[in-house]
C-alpha cells in the first residue's frame, strides 16, 4: 500500500480497479454476441435492441442508476428474486459492478461492431470451404480479425468503468470501502472543507489510470493489427 | 469419381436451370458475364442454396432439395479456389497453406511438400499474403485448396483478375494440377485460351442454361456457338498433336491425324503430345491443294458443318483427320466454292498464326 495514499483514498481505489475489472471481462462475452448480431444479423426487434445498448448512452447517468434500483434494488422487479436465491445488488460493490458494465456496454459495443462489420465474410466462407465448423470459423478466423476491435472495445469500457460516478452513486450510494469509487471518493472528499488535497491526489491517481489504460490499448491493437496486416 | 450437377434458381435479372456432368479431369463451365457460372460453383460449395437442386459427388449426395439434404460448405470437402485470393490476413502462407490440412477426415492426397513443389511457393512460406504479388497470393490459394484434401477442387475465374503476365506464370501450374492429381476440377472461365489449355470437357452456359456440353474439341469447333464463345474473333478450334521434328530453320514440325503441321518453334520433346488452338480466322479453304504459296500447311479436309453468318461472314466446321476444325469465312466465298455438308476442301494454315500461347503442355487423358 502506497503511503501517499490514506486507507480510505487507497481502497477506492481498489475497488474501483476490482469493479472497472470485472464489469468490462464480465460483459466482454456479451458485448461480442450483441455486437455480431448487430453487425451480421437481421432479426425481429434489431433496432429495439440497438436502441437499448444505446440507451445508457444518451440516458441522464442518474436516471440509469434509478431504474437500476427499480430494477435490481431488493424490491425491483428482478431484484426482488434475485434476493430470494441470497444474491443483492443494490448499495453492495457487486452492484457497482453491474452499474459500470451497464454504463460502459454502448461503447464497447460500438467498437467491437466496427470491427465486426469491416471482416470480410468472403474469408470466412474459404475457410468453411476448407472443412471448418462455423464454431472454427469464429475461433480460428473472426475472432483474431476483430482482436483489434475487442481490445479497443474491452479498454475503452474499462476506462467508462473507472470514471463512472453518476448510476453508481444512485444505485449503490457511496459507501467508503463497500461501494465508494474512485469517482465517489473525490466528490465525497470536495464535499468537506480542507478536502481538496486528498481530491487531487485521486485526482492523479484517476489521471494516471486513464492514461495508462489508453496508451496500452493503442500499443495492444496495434501490435495486433501489425499482426494482421504483416506490415 | 464424376460429379453430378443439377439446379433450379430464381434469380431477380434469370433463372439458373442447368444439368452437367464433372468427369475427371478439367471441366470448364465456359459462358459470359451474367450466364450463372458463378452462381453453379457456389451452389457446389454449399455457400448459396439454389431453389432446387440435385448435387452428387461419386456416390455422396451434397445437396438433394427434394429429399432435403444439404450438407454444410464444411462437410462437403470442395476446395475453393475464387477470384479474389480470399487468404487469410492474419496468418502466414505457411499457416494459410496448412488449415485445411488441420480439418480434413484423412490426412491422405498430395503432400505439403508436394503442392509446395509443384506451386513453387518454397520462399514464400514465412511471409504474409499482404507481402504477396497477386501472382504468388493466387497460388498460394490453389495450394491451400489443394492441401485441404477436397473430392473436387472449384475455381471460379482464378486468373481473371490477374494481369497476361501472371496467368502465363500460373497456367503451367494448373497443368501440373491436371496431370498429376487426380481431383475433378471445375473450372469457371470466359476466357477460352485458359480453357483450350486446360479443360477436357466444357459446359457452355448461356443466361442460365446449358447450350452445349461435351469434349472441348467438339464444343469449341461447333459453328452454331461460335457467338457464344466470346464472338467470331475469339471463335477457334482446339486439335491434337505430337511433336515429330525439330527443325534447322526453327519450326516444329507436328504430327497430326490429318499430315504434318509446321508451327514456329515449340518448346516440347520430340513425341511429346500438345493440344494446339486454331483460331477459325486463321484457316483459310481452298477446294483445290492451292501451288505456289507461301502458307506452309495445307491440310485435307471435309465440310462437316456449314453456318452463314447474319452479318457477311460464314462459319465451316471441318474434319481434319480425327480432329475438328474452325475457319470463317465470307458468305460470299462459301456460296462462291459452292460449299456443302460433304464437300472435300483444304485447309490452309499460316505456321506465324499459332501464337505460343495458343499451344498447351501435354494433355493427360483419363
Amino acid at each position: 500500500m502506497p503511503d501517499w495514499l490514506s486507507p480510505d483514498e487507497w481502497r477506492a481505489v481498489a475497488l474501483s480497479l476490482r469493479v472497472s475489472l470485472w464489469a468490462t471481462v464480465l460483459s466482454l462475452p456479451l458485448g461480442i454476441l450483441v455486437a455480431f448480431a448487430l453487425a451480421r444479423r437481421q432479426f425481429w426487434g434489431k433496432q429495439v435492441l440497438n436502441g437499448l445498448v444505446h440507451l445508457p448512452l444518451i440516458l441522464p447517468p442518474v436516471v440509469t442508476g434509478y431504474l437500476l434500483l427499480l430494477t435490481f434494488g431488493r424490491k425491483g422487479f428482478v431484484g426482488q428474486y434475485l434476493d430470494m436465491m441470497g444474491v443483492v445488488l443494490a448499495f453492495q460493490w457487486t452492484g457497482a459492478v453491474l452499474a459500470a458494465a451497464v454504463m460502459a456496454f454502448p461503447l464497447m459495443v460500438r467498437a467491437i461492431r466496427l470491427s465486426v462489420e469491416a471482416v470480410d465474410a468472403k474469408v470466412e466462407q474459404a475457410a468453411s470451404t476448407l472443412g471448418a465448423a462455423p464454431p472454427w470459423v469464429f475461433a480460428t478466423v473472426t475472432l483474431p480479425l476483430i482482436l483489434p476491435g475487442i481490445i479497443v472495445g474491452a479498454v475503452l469500457a474499462f476506462a467508462k468503468a473507472m470514471g463512472e460516478f453518476g448510476a453508481t452513486i444512485t444505485f449503490v450510494a457511496n459507501i467508503p470501502g463497500q461501494t465508494q469509487t474512485l469517482p465517489s471518493a473525490i466528490y465525497a472528499f470536495l464535499q468537506v472543507p480542507g478536502g481538496d488535497p486528498q481530491a487531487f491526489r485521486l485526482v492523479l491517481v484517476s489521471i494516471f489510470v486513464a492514461m495508462a489504460a489508453l496508451v496500452l490499448s493503442e500499443w495492444a491493437s496495434k501490435a495486433v493489427a501489425r499482426r494482421i496486416s504483416g506490415a | 469419381m464424376t460429379v453430378q450437377v443439377s439446379l433450379q434458381h430464381a434469380f431477380d435479372a434469370f433463372a439458373l436451370d442447368v444439368a452437367f456432368e464433372v468427369p475427371a479431369g478439367v471441366t470448364a463451365l465456359f459462358g459470359p458475364s451474367g450466364a450463372g457460372k458463378s452462381s453453379v460453383i457456389k451452389a457446389v460449395a454449399g455457400l448459396m442454396r439454389p431453389d432446387r437442386g440435385v448435387i452428387r459427388a461419386g456416390d455422396q449426395v451434397l445437396l438433394d432439395t427434394d429429399k432435403g439434404i444439404n450438407l454444410p460448405p464444411h462437410r462437403r470437402r470442395i476446395g475453393c479456389v475464387f477470384q479474389d485470393d480470399r487468404l487469410f490476413p492474419h496468418l502466414t502462407v505457411c499457416q494459410n497453406l496448412s488449415y485445411g490440412r488441420w480439418f480434413s477426415p484423412d490426412k491422405g492426397g498430395v503432400s505439403f511438400d508436394q503442392v509446395v513443389a509443384m506451386l513453387g511457393i518454397a520462399p514464400l512460406l514465412a511471409r504474409r499474403p499482404q507481402t504477396l504479388s497477386g501472382g504468388e497470393r493466387q497460388r498460394v490459394a490453389i495450394g491451400r485448396a489443394l492441401l485441404s484434401n477436397p473430392q473436387i477442387l472449384a475455381m471460379d475465374e482464378p486468373l481473371a483478375a490477374l494481369d497476361e503476365g501472371r496467368k502465363a506464370e500460373i497456367l503451367p501450374y494448373l497443368e501440373h494440377l491436371r496431370d498429376q492429381t487426380q481431383i475433378p476440377i471445375l473450372y469457371v472461365s470466359h476466357s477460352v485460351s485458359e480453357i483450350t489449355r486446360l479443360a477436357g470437357t466444357v459446359v457452355v452456359l448461356g443466361k442460365g442454361r446449358v447450350l452445349k456440353a461435351g469434349p472441348v474439341a467438339e464444343v469449341f469447333s461447333d459453328p452454331n456457338l461460335s457467338p457464344w464463345l466470346g464472338g467470331v474473333r475469339e471463335a477457334g478450334s482446339v486439335i491434337t498433336a505430337t511433336v515429330a521434328a525439330q527443325e534447322d530453320d526453327g519450326l516444329t514440325c507436328l504430327h497430326t491425324s490429318a499430315g504434318p503441321l509446321w508451327l514456329p518453334r515449340v518448346d516440347a520433346a520430340i513425341g511429346a503430345a500438345l493440344r494446339v488452338r486454331i483460331a477459325a480466322q486463321d484457316v483459310m479453304l481452298a477446294v483445290q491443294r492451292p501451288e505456289g504459296i507461301s502458307a506452309l500447311n495445307i491440310l485435307p479436309a471435309t465440310v462437316v458443318a456449314l453456318r452463314m453468318g447474319d452479318g457477311p461472314g460464314a462459319m465451316v466446321q471441318l474434319r481434319l483427320g480425327e480432329d475438328l476444325l474452325l475457319a470463317r469465312i465470307t458468305r460470299r466465298s462459301a456460296v462462291h466454292l459452292g460449299l456443302a455438308v460433304g464437300s472435300p476442301v483444304f485447309a490452309v494454315l499460316k505456321s506465324v498464326a499459332v501464337a505460343p500461347g495458343d499451344i498447351g503442355a501435354p494433355l493427360i487423358t483419363p
